[in-house]
């Protein structure tokens, strides 16, 4: 089954975000595709590649690279989300003027189009968020 | 057409639980993560309310979630279930869609 | 063959207080181009969505109570409203923005977006959609 998946929620805040992680490895171990994970409000937070935390803590944002890179996964963080919270790819840097980009490997910023296509496309749309 | 709701909001803080209760038809699933597993336990002042709906409805709770939180299945109110992940992945696919209630 | 969804956005919440009431209404603005069966819920602290008279001239945050006014220009038309979540906060439909639409299968008639339903009526609602967004 195509399952898509949206965050409202950013890292270590709230549980949301290891909600979506462990709901999404235990999809893909079921045999599901994943078709979208999409990063919404604060849930943009999820994609910034500066976070540091404890050595003995999870590492969120590493862990969903490196979900989406063993499983070709589609992170996607919204650009209208994104841009109210400073979270910037190269593009987006380049086009308003910022001093770096912060997108972690993985992750792209996309438009709110892409939420409501992984809507119509997949099978099942579940939200985690506050 | 069936429905699978989730509700991650303690009863005692939020009005999720009995919106979710008050907007989830016969035969619903309803799966309680997060701080939602707190209404799954016995002897709370909203027990009565779940009790009626197992009657009705599927109750599921996240064991992971209630585990993390010091509870155990013996707390649980009779006629709720367990899932891990994997259950809750069942859960979503068994239904048609699923109403998260935040 | 195009798919055609029944998609509700289920609103929830108050505005200002967070943000989720405005970036959801921004997802349905985007999501209006998709040409799906589209309604919207106001249910619990969601009927505050689309009270009357807001002004946030004094909070410094944006007002997008106009965009609600807005939605008929976008197709959004169908607008269900709880009425037992209006009647717990002392609420009635005039104390809510009137929200209507050109019918331009009735000569461009003025008709009324909202519709108040009552909470059976919603969960039934609810569970006639394919997709249900919440925020």
């Amino acid at each position: 089954m195509k399952l898509a998946i949206q965050i409202n929620e950013g890292p270590y805040q709230h549980e949301a975000s290891d909600s979506a992680y462990l709901f999404t490895k235990a999809a893909l171990q079921a045999g599901h595709e994943i078709s979208r994970v999409f990063f919404y409000h604060d849930g943009v937070n999820n994609g910034t590649n500066l976070t540091t935390p404890p050595q003995d803590d999870r590492n969120i944002v590493k862990r969903w690279s490196e979900l989406a890179t063993e499983n070709e996964l589609d992170l996607v963080i919204c650009v209208a989300a994104a841009q109210r919270r400073g979270i910037v790819d190269q593009g987006e840097m380049e086009r308003n003027g910022k001093s770096a980009q912060n997108v972690a490997d993985g992750f792209r910023i996309s438009g709110l189009g892409q939420l409501v296509e992984a809507a119509i496309e997949a099978d099942r749309l579940v939200v985690f968020g506050d | 057409m069936s429905t699978l709701h989730t509700v991650n909001k303690s009863p005692f803080e939020k009005n999720s639980m009995s919106s979710c209760l008050s907007h989830s038809v016969a035969d619903s699933a309803i799966l309680m993560i997060e701080d939602g597993v707190y209404g799954a336990i016995k002897n709370t002042s909203i027990a009565g309310d779940i009790d009626s709906a197992v009657k009705e409805k599927s109750i599921y709770v996240l064991g992971p979630d209630l585990k993390a939180r010091g509870l155990n299945e013996d707390q649980l109110i009779d006629g709720i279930s367990v899932v891990d992940y994997a259950g809750f992945v069942e859960l979503v696919c068994a239904n048609d869609k699923v109403q998260n209630w935040l | 063959m195009a798919t055609i969804k029944k998609f509700m956005y289920v609103n929830r919440k108050a505005p200002y207080g967070t943000v989720y009431a405005l970036e959801s209404l921004e997802v349905v603005l985007i999501g209006a181009a998709f040409d799906q069966d589209v309604s919207l819920a106001f249910v619990d602290d969601g009927v505050y969505q689309i009270m009357k008279g807001q002004d946030t001239s004094g909070i410094e945050v944006k007002n997008f109570s106009p965009i609600y006014s807005a939605l008929g220009d976008y197709e959004v038309t169908k607008l269900y409203v709880e009425k037992e979540s209006m009647e717990e906060r002392g609420l009635t439909l005039d104390d809510l923005m009137p929200l209507v639409y050109e019918d331009e299968d009735d000569d461009w008639a003025e008709k009324d977006s909202i519709t108040v339903v009552s909470r059976a009526e919603m969960a039934e609602l609810l569970e006639q959609q394919d997709v249900l967004f919440n925020f």
